[in-house]
């Protein structure tokens, strides 16, 4: 386009227009989590102060000395083990049913649509019937039955994942390893595993997401000794207004390691949350 | 020799018969235990007649089934997540769309902006009602005080409480933090059709809108019916956002049928009521999204 073509058309003008759509949007998007942060930081003054107060007059850590001093930041602790251990659990048990139902076709499509629907259900509707059981158990309020959950209502999440990721691996290496004389058992560990590396890395680190960011499981089936974060935080919804700097601390407490593991995992975001509809 | 999946085996591996169901049989368990379970479960609870009173478990009928039909507050409550459901979604998915029209070219700096733009999704939609409710705050807030500087004195809009207004709060956080799940997803899918077809067909003179529908917008939409089908079924389902800005308040107005069970389950305790809303819940969601699943090809 020459220089002389209408102001709007023009090549700079489009990218200067974008530019501003860009940051307008992402102002919009960024906003809230800025605000959220700044809370934490703020002094009760700066909180309750009207007009608001867009930036702290300094950074202080009270708000969070607080919860370390009361002993609620142990619900990230809480948070961090069923996250943890169930993401673990899923992940072996997820993806030797994922190499099952790719190598060898067991089940079928049926047992493939089954398994992902599972995926579907509402939480709530789920929780209810076991919240009856695990009263049955004695298992309210205790890791097993958060992790027993949690690793189940992972499975379907992971073996769809990893189905993806083992369905691209070679079939030659496997093929080789048996005929040196491997186990079955041995090509898993031994061959499979580690070519799968890179998706089970991937896939772990977004059932944990899905695990720690979990709100309804944790709230039905915990009382005192297992909340976790999530649950803690909606404790400060009290009528006062004054749990503000510990919603804002609590939360941001619970979100810094979000951010985290999934700044690290750019490359496999889509895949991740697309459920593998996006190949990246 | 070839083996049952077409992996060669050599020969005396007898026991490789059940390998493949050693594999599944623990998936499988605990997949049953949130997948059979409560849905059998529901199923035999809402025969019998269990309240917080009284432990009745002789076979009651169907008079929990029949409550059904006459709850008004249920079907509210259906009506509720239904409207929620077609308002955000189509909300999400253009204004996703838009956002990932408008950083499909080059421009630099744009993997900053992507990295940053991503995060409200991947916060706890918890704790995004909370952040939403420090926002939407009547005084302290700072949505009331960017009004005020519009409209050129003080505002003290009650978000979350006035009745007109407890629905926009909901959409705006809902849309804030899924439109960037639908805008990643269809970045990536953008990214991926063929440059050459829609080259062509603006060399052949098609305009803009033509070329969106006829060549654009079938390729993405494998990739689309997918996000549409994950985040319709998280708003079938949603709970958190709405538990933290509003529990389903001013009075039931924005109570969806997870808030209802919930109240009914573990605040009313009418269990076996509540077992018969579960399983119709189950039932009714298994049938829809193995539907869905089928049509959209989406286990193959």
């Amino acid at each position: 386009m020459t220089p002389h073509a209408p102001f709007l058309r023009r090549p700079g003008t489009q990218l200067t227009l974008r530019y501003i759509v860009a940051i307008a949007l992402t102002l919009f998007f960024i906003f809230p989590v800025y605000w959220l942060f700044i809370i934490s930081f703020k002094t009760p003054d700066e909180i309750f102060a009207f007009p608001p107060v867009w930036y702290p007059e300094s950074i202080q850590f009270a708000n969070y000395r607080v919860l370390f001093k009361d002993g609620d930041a142990e619900t990230v602790w809480n948070s961090l083990i069923l996250a943890g251990v169930s993401t673990v659990i899923a992940m072996v048990l997820g993806t030797i049913c994922a190499y099952s139902l790719v190598r060898f076709k067991t089940g079928g499509e049926n047992l493939a649509v089954w398994i992902i629907s599972q995926r579907m259900m509402p939480p709530i509707a789920i929780a209810f019937p076991i919240f009856l059981l695990y009263v049955f158990f004695g298992w309210v309020d205790s890791f097993h039955g958060l992790i027993i959950l949690y690793t189940a209502f992972s499975l379907p999440y992971v073996i769809w994942m990893m189905r993806g990721y083992i369905e691209d691996l070679p079939l030659e290496l496997e093929e080789s390893a048996l005929v040196d004389g491997c186990t079955r058992w041995e090509v898993l560990w031994k061959v499979v595993f580690p070519m799968v590396r890179s998706g089970l890395f991937a896939t772990a680190v977004f059932t944990f997401v899905f695990a720690w960011n979990d709100f309804l499981f944790a709230l039905v089936l915990t009382r005192t000794e297992v909340i976790t974060y999530t649950v803690q935080v909606t404790h400060y919804f009290g009528g006062q207004s004054n749990f503000w700097a510990k919603i804002a601390a609590m939360s941001v407490l619970g979100t810094i390691p979000v951010f985290f593991t999934v700044a690290t995992l750019q490359r496999y975001l889509v895949r991740g949350i697309s459920m593998g509809a996006v190949k990246g | 020799m070839v083996g049952a999946g077409g992996v060669a085996t050599p020969a005396g591996h007898a026991p490789d018969r059940f390998f493949k169901y050693w594999l599944i049989i623990p998936a499988i368990f605990l997949l049953l235990l949130v997948g059979l379970f409560p849905l059998i479960y529901s199923l035999v609870v809402s025969f019998q007649n269990i309240t917080m009173m009284e432990v009745d478990t002789s076979f009651s009928g169907f008079i929990h089934y029949a409550q059904l039909f006459k709850d008004a507050r249920l079907w509210q409550a259906l009506f509720h997540t239904l409207l929620i459901t077609v308002i955000a979604l189509p909300l999400e998915l253009v204004l996703g769309l838009l956002m990932a029209q408008l950083f499909l070219e080059r421009m630099p700096g744009r993997q900053i902006f992507v990295s940053l733009l991503v995060l409200p999704t991947v916060i706890s939609p918890i704790v995004a009602g909370a952040t939403w409710r420090l926002m939407f705050d009547n005084r302290y807030g700072p949505i009331n005080q960017i009004i005020g500087w519009f409209a050129g004195e003080p505002m003290t809009i009650l978000w979350t409480v006035n009745p007109s207004l407890v629905y926009p709060s909901i959409f705006i956080c809902e849309v804030w933090q899924w439109t960037p799940f639908m805008f990643l997803i269809l970045l990536a899918a953008l990214s991926n059709v063929d440059k050459s077809l829609t080259e062509a067909a603006e060399i052949d003179g098609a305009g803009y809108w033509r070329i969106f529908f006829r060549i654009v917008l079938p390729s993405i939409w494998p990739v689309m019916a997918i996000a549409i089908l994950i985040r319709g079924l998280d708003l079938v389902r949603i709970f958190d956002v709405i538990w933290a800005l509003t529990q389903g308040g001013p009075g039931t107005m924005t109570e969806t049928i997870s808030i209802y069970t919930y109240v009914q389950g573990f605040q009313q305790f009418e269990t076996s009521y509540t077992a018969a809303i579960a399983f119709l819940v189950i039932a009714l969601l298994t049938v829809i999204v193995t539907w869905a699943i089928r049509r959209m090809g989406l286990a193959k």
